[in-house]
């Protein structure tokens, strides 16, 4: 399950702001269905940004980060038209990825 | 006797497997992997336990600026902002953010690089009203600043 990231990156001044949506349920594993059944644990565990092949920010996240994620960093330097990605993976084995150029 | 000895191969040869997995599963894929997951931290029940895994009791720090809503009206979606000024408090290198009532308070860390400013927006989860907290790590010491959230509807409820 390879899930897409909404990503916008935009420079204001030497300072590159980068947006991330990434769709997930960010199931804590607490949980239980209508049948009363406990609905497995499912949560991003490790989010990265790179600037080209530079990571800008590792994230590592418990299951108390919201579902749908949104993710917002902000980092020195970058110039338009640069690459941006977010890259996830979740406890499932799970991974998902997003790029964009900086505006 | 062979019976014994083959057992005892094959077990070796399980435990070397489990090992590679383990270590294949511990690098995740593509992500940068500079620094290690704070996985006793994250484990933490209770907020005392969780600080203590992070490193010592941290100082509050007037150079973190840690935004939270007053009130939350649905503690499944709390907005939350840290930014740190980096003249007040420079070099830190990792953002972690606790709340103090879920079942595991540590919600999320961060490792910043250099060059990255000490800037980060997300959405957590809250159990129920209580204390967040934000602890920056720099120099091998921990600072924090900390902010009550008052949730009107639980953020563990479904």
């Amino acid at each position: 399950m390879a899930g897409r990231i909404k990503i916008r990156a935009q420079k204001k001044g030497d300072i590159t702001e980068v947006k991330a949506l990434m769709r997930h349920p960010m199931e804590t594993g607490m949980r239980k269905d209508q049948a009363g059944d406990a609905i497995p644990a499912h949560f991003i565990t490790e989010v990265s940004v790179f600037h080209g092949d530079q990571p800008v920010m590792q994230g590592h996240w418990g299951a108390a980060v919201s579902a749908n994620p949104f993710l917002g960093v902000r980092f020195a330097g970058g110039e338009a038209g640069d690459p941006v990605r977010v890259v996830w993976t979740d406890n499932q084995g799970g991974t998902g990825e997003g790029e964009t150029t900086i505006r | 006797m062979t019976t014994i000895h083959a057992k005892g191969i094959s077990r070796r040869g399980w435990l070397r497997w489990a090992m590679i997995l383990g270590a294949a599963a511990a690098l995740p894929g593509r992500v940068w992997a500079a620094v290690a997951r704070p996985e006793a931290a994250f484990g933490a029940t209770a907020l005392d336990e969780a600080l203590a895994a992070l490193g010592d009791t941290p100082q509050v720090h007037e150079g973190i600026q840690f935004t939270t809503p007053d009130i939350a009206e649905n503690g499944a979606v709390v907005p939350i902002r840290v930014e740190v000024d980096s003249e007040a408090l420079p070099n830190v290198r990792k953002v972690s953010v606790l709340v103090e009532m879920n079942p595991n308070p540590l919600a999320a860390s961060f490792d910043i690089p250099p060059g990255t400013e000490v800037y980060i927006e997300t959405r957590v989860k809250v159990a129920q009203t209580c204390t967040l907290y934000a602890v920056a790590e720099a120099d091998g010491q921990l600072y924090m600043q900390s902010r009550e959230t008052k949730v009107t509807l639980g953020g563990c409820g479904g």
